[in-house]
């Protein structure tokens, strides 16, 4: 009975489907066991035919050949302590390349304090900050870096690269969008691709591109409500930008991480140590409350004239950190010496805060000055340490340009001004840069030595270009 | 191994000791046994007799009377799941005193006396790759019990996680100023860390105040808040250092490394601020990279300043989208971000399975990229690492070479632990197999470990290594290595290669040997359970359970032993650990004192997990 009722079911079914709709699903049918079955039988290969198969494979070279006249190839070669002055190549130079804003490579204070720590700890610290790799110096610097900021927490980094790269991960993942400033540091440009959250750049420094994106953004967050309440949204940037020298316009950009619920990650490497009265960065600067800003990440090889980074903020953000930035956990931590170095730079900062001042009315001087080369063209902002010099006039590629300053830089050492063209993987960066030379402000120049360089890089550039 | 303990009440007592320890603090103890409600009712149990009680806190006292030791450790308690407590045995001729080592300070003192002949382990010849590999490498597996209560202690403690979630406000920092925003972390995560892992925080992060020797001086600290945060003591403890990295005792403030790197620094200051590739390479690099060149048997090296960063930022040079990587599934993070970085597939074979890598191996020839149409792979590499930090086991290198040779694969070996450790004059596992350093394509390591120092290099074909200088991200864009660290990196590895003229550096390399197959052989006699391979300076010892680690590292903390503990999400839930690194700066007698202890604790915690016959004869050292 249950049979043809069954029957009786499926028959009453068929007559009241459409034609049109019985086909199509038919149709489904076959392709789904055809996909099925087909996925199934795939390709087998016999054994001899994978045999003959890895016989025949020639795999690429592990590498391609190099160019033997690459300019990267051909380093110059320091041989002196570098300081105002440094011995490139066997030339003594003025130092406009190394990025030793305060000067501080030259104290022997630090030095001292470095090596007395030296002589306690060692040199390596052979672990992990987790496995016995912490040590009391580490969380002085952590403290004391914190409270300097007037933050919560720091957490610190045993390489100024590692820092940024590591810190954007352990927030951003896979499904979160980042709004990037196209001109951002290759540093964070790794840390964006290893979030794999989908990055959108806007124009550099312009933060109505941001929020024209941004709109966008919301557009698509209306059709798609459910996603964009899981969505987080970043804002990335720098404070000085390493590859234009620019400051970054943080007010305008904290009104919208504000107005569009953003969370602000700000890289301080050049800025940290440079700007402000006393300096504590950008944030002082513009003066804005650092609570606005969710996480402040700097190299301290700058200023600081050591090596490592560190980022600071709210402890509810830094603290993360601790468990989830892969280059915190699973590298060695900073060595305890260069850890005290940095200690001893931060002591300076406090005891001595006119040394921003000087390094900033340094930076504006030689900027006024810079800015009458001939041939080159000044970019990047008055007060910042870091500055671009470019050919006004724009050559075919930037191979060309490249291959001119370099030229120019070579002949400016020899005739003792230390200037380099900025190095940058072109092939590898998210798009091709300028090539420039990048001058590094040392707050220890004096009036003197600004005018000579000026003198120098005018007339060899005048005769190259 | 009926005395698997139920898991809460490690729990518990690791609950009860933070409890206790708030009200203890200010009261002066003279040793890290705390007198707490708990342990002091255990200890009339356990007939821990009073005058061995009084004999070791006058031990302490005149411990404390001398001024480089302060003595005293409210912050680290034994944990015991059975009357019986823990009776210290080595007094005789094994007993370690922390205030006799002063003057050993990371040097490794001992010459090696009647030094075992230390062959390569392919020369006699008797034994197959894979034999020889069988033989010496242990991964015994749980018993099914325990396998049970791990997993069920893990949940418990889920569980226990979940209901304080509930009754008890967290307290961490909540976000201000952020109303509204998406939640910035995964719950999941967020729980983990503060519910779970809070219990036994304070085994991980300890601060230290000394070199990472022989012997480390812990930085004491209580929590008074279960683990939410910690708040210093202001005493020391000085213990014998299991943990550190520092296979072969470089690490030190004293001696040849320490003097040249101060002299180093005091000539060139203490960093370049600029990277390698504008004002930031000097002559002292190019000697380091000359001289690793020399040490690793190959044509070129590159140097940089982190060994994370080597991985992380040069895989991505030299792999790129139609590459096929056969990765072994317990590789370190550094080498996993290198690969999610260069936008390469990735395959991974099952840990240190022949089998498994051939048969990826195979595929990947054989049915090519699958995004692509089935086109072959561009490049096909294996990435494995030397000694697995975790497993301690060893790469299968003369097989892998092998496979390599046979389908076209390039060979990618971080050496991150194995250089300066294995081989008979510490030039890793290439030399330690007898293989020939040029049938490994990519030879990469750290100067972290073995060298005392930090950075890292990748040694190889000049062709290699040209490309890298012009394509590492490390190399044009982050900054150039210290001149002490650097300095540091070529002294020790002078040393190594016997070029300072004496045989320190060998003499080295075979104290970590006789170390490692004394300390190993001594825990399997014991009826531990370890891993790894029998010449691997890094130890894992299973204790399983989660709450296990803690009870441990706490308890050998207490007599004065500091190790390292690992769990998930590190490891698998199931293979929670504990792991000694060995060094060539330990003695025979520490690592007697060490191993009695252990003895002690695996004994009363339950550890002897293993179903394996013992040895029955006196281990020679």
């Amino acid at each position: 009975m249950l049979g043809i009722q069954l029957f009786n079911e499926i028959g009453s079914i068929f007559r009241n489907t459409p034609t049109f709709a019985l086909v199509l699903e038919t149709l489904l049918l076959i392709t789904v066991i055809w996909l099925l079955l087909h996925r199934r039988g795939g390709r087998r290969l016999t054994k001899e035919q994978q045999d003959y198969l890895i016989e025949q494979y020639e795999p690429e070279p592990l590498v391609g050949d190099t160019d033997p006249d690459h300019p990267l190839l051909r380093t110059r070669l320091v041989q002196s302590r570098v300081g105002k002055r440094i011995v490139v190549d066997g030339h003594d130079c003025l130092n406009l390349g190394s990025h030793n804003y305060l000067g501080f490579l030259e104290d022997n204070n630090i030095l001292e304090e470095a090596c007395k720590c030296l002589r306690k700890y060692g040199v390596g610290s052979c672990g992990p900050r987790g496995f016995y790799g912490t040590m009391d110096v580490h969380l002085d610097l952590e403290d004391r870096l914190a409270k300097f900021m007037n933050l919560e927490e720091a957490i610190v980094y045993s390489y100024g690269f590692s820092t940024v790269a590591s810190a954007i991960p352990a927030y951003a993942k896979r499904g979160d969008i980042v709004f990037v400033d196209e001109a951002v540091n290759f540093a964070i440009q790794k840390g964006l691709d290893a979030s794999r959250s989908s990055i959108v750049y806007f124009k550099h420094n312009d933060a109505k591109d941001l929020e024209r994106l941004l709109l966008e953004q919301e557009k698509r967050d209306l059709k798609n409500p459910k996603k964009a309440q899981k969505t987080r949204r970043f804002l990335v940037a720098e404070g000085i930008y390493m590859n234009t020298g620019e400051l970054c316009p943080l007010p305008e950009l904290v009104e919208l991480r504000k107005k569009y619920k953003l969370r602000l990650f700000l890289d301080e490497s050049v800025s940290f140590g440079t700007l402000g009265r006393t300096g504590r960065g950008l944030t002082e600067h513009f003066d804005v409350c650092r609570d606005e800003i969710d996480l402040i990440s700097a190299g301290m090889e700058g200023a600081m004239a050591t090596i490592g980074g560190f980022c600071v903020g709210s402890h509810f953000i830094a603290e993360h950190q601790r468990l989830s930035g892969l280059g915190y956990i699973f590298s060695a931590s900073l060595p305890p010496m260069l850890t005290q170095a940095a200690i001893c730079s931060l002591d300076r900062f406090e005891r001595e805060p006119h040394i921003f001042e000087q390094l900033q009315q340094k930076s504006r001087q030689l900027h006024c000055q810079f800015e009458r080369f001939s041939k080159l063209k000044l970019g990047g902002d008055a007060l910042s340490p870091v500055k671009h010099l470019y050919l006004s006039e724009k050559r075919d590629s930037f191979e060309a340009e490249s291959k001119l300053l370099t030229q120019v830089a070579d002949k400016c050492i020899e005739r003792g001004v230390a200037v380099v063209p900025a190095a940058y993987l072109q092939n590898r960066e998210r798009q091709p840069i300028r090539p420039s030379l990048r001058i590094a402000v040392n707050r220890l120049l004096e009036d003197a030595d600004i005018s000579t360089a000026f003198e120098i890089i005018e007339s060899v550039s005048s005769s190259v270009l | 191994m009926g005395n698997v303990d139920d898991d809460s009440a490690t729990f518990e007592q690791s609950y009860d000791c933070a409890n206790n320890r708030n009200e203890k603090v200010s009261t002066p103890i003279s040793n890290g046994h705390i007198p707490s409600h708990a342990f002091v009712q255990q200890k009339v149990e356990g007939q821990l007799s009073e005058p061995e009680l009084v004999e070791e806190e006058q031990n302490e006292e005149q411990l404390l009377l001398n001024k480089h030791l302060k003595f005293s450790a409210p912050a680290y308690t034994e944990i015991r799941t059975r009357s019986g407590g823990l009776k210290f045995k080595g007094t005789s001729e094994g007993s370690y005193h922390p205030a006799k080592q002063l003057e050993a300070n990371g040097h490794a003192t001992k010459s090696g006396s009647k030094c075992e002949k230390f062959k390569p382990s392919q020369a006699d010849g008797v034994l197959s790759a894979e034999q020889e590999h069988y033989q010496k490498t242990s991964f015994e597996d749980v018993p099914l019990h325990t396998a049970c209560l791990t997993y069920l202690g893990f949940y418990l403690l889920m569980i226990l996680g979940y209901i304080n979630q509930l009754l008890f406000v967290p307290k961490v920092a909540t976000e201000k100023g952020r109303e509204g925003y998406v939640a910035l972390y995964d719950a999941f995560e967020s729980f983990y860390s503060r519910y779970v892992y809070r219990r036994v925080r304070d085994c991980w992060n300890r601060p230290i105040c000394s070199v990472p020797g022989d012997e480390l001086v812990l930085k004491d600290r209580v929590t008074d808040d279960y683990g939410w945060s910690f708040r210093f003591t202001g005493t020391e403890t000085r213990c014998l250092n299991l943990g550190s990295y520092n296979y072969l005792g470089f690490a030190a403030a004293t001696g040849a490394c320490a003097d040249d790197s101060e002299q180093r620094a005091r000539q060139k200051g203490l960093a370049y601020c600029s990277p390698r590739s504008e004002l930031g390479n000097t002559q002292l690099h190019i000697d380091l990279e000359r001289l690793t060149a020399r040490y690793c048997g190959v044509e070129d090296a590159i140097v940089f300043g982190m060994g994370f960063a080597t991985n992380a930022l040069n895989l991505p040079s030299l792999l790129g989208p139609n590459c096929l990587v056969v990765s072994d599934e317990k590789n370190h993070a550094s080498i996993i971000l290198g690969l999610r970085l260069s936008g390469a597939t990735t395959r991974v074979f099952k840990h240190n399975s022949m089998r498994d890598l051939e048969r990826v191996l195979r595929n990947g020839v054989c049915y090519g990229n699958p995004k692509n149409g089935g086109k072959p792979w561009n490049k096909i590499m294996i990435l494995v690492e030397g000694i697995f930090s975790m497993e301690g086991s060893l790469v299968r290198l003369p097989e892998i070479i092998a496979l390599k040779k046979k389908y076209k694969a390039y060979l990618y070996l971080d050496e991150a632990h194995s250089i300066g450790s294995m081989g008979p004059t510490g030039r890793g596992v290439v030399e330690y197999f007898g293989a020939d350093p040029k049938d490994v394509d990519i030879l990469m390591g750290t100067f972290t470990k073995s060298f005392g120092s930090a950075g890292g290099y990748i040694a190889g074909s000049k062709k290699l290594i040209d490309f890298l200088r012009t394509n590492s991200h490390a190399h044009c864009y982050a900054s150039s290595i210290s001149p002490p660290i650097v300095q540091q990196i070529y002294t020790s590895m002078s040393i190594i290669m016997g070029e300072d003229g004496t045989d320190t550096g060998r003499n080295k390399v075979q104290q970590l040997a006789r170390n490692t197959r004394y300390f190993r052989r001594r825990l399997a006699q014991m009826g531990v359970i370890t891993y790894g391979h029998e010449d691997s300076p890094v130890v894992p010892m299973l204790v399983y359970l989660f709450s296990k680690i803690g009870a441990v590292i706490r308890t050998l903390t207490t007599r004065h032993i500091a190790v390292v503990g690992a769990g998930f999400p590190a490891t698998p839930i199931m293979e929670g650990r504990i792991r000694f690194c060995l060094s060539a700066a330990h003695t025979k007698e520490q690592l007697d004192y060490a191993l009695d202890v252990i003895d002690d604790v695996s004994e009363n915690l339950g550890l002897k997990y293993s179903r394996k016959p013992r040895d029955p004869k006196i281990i020679e050292y």
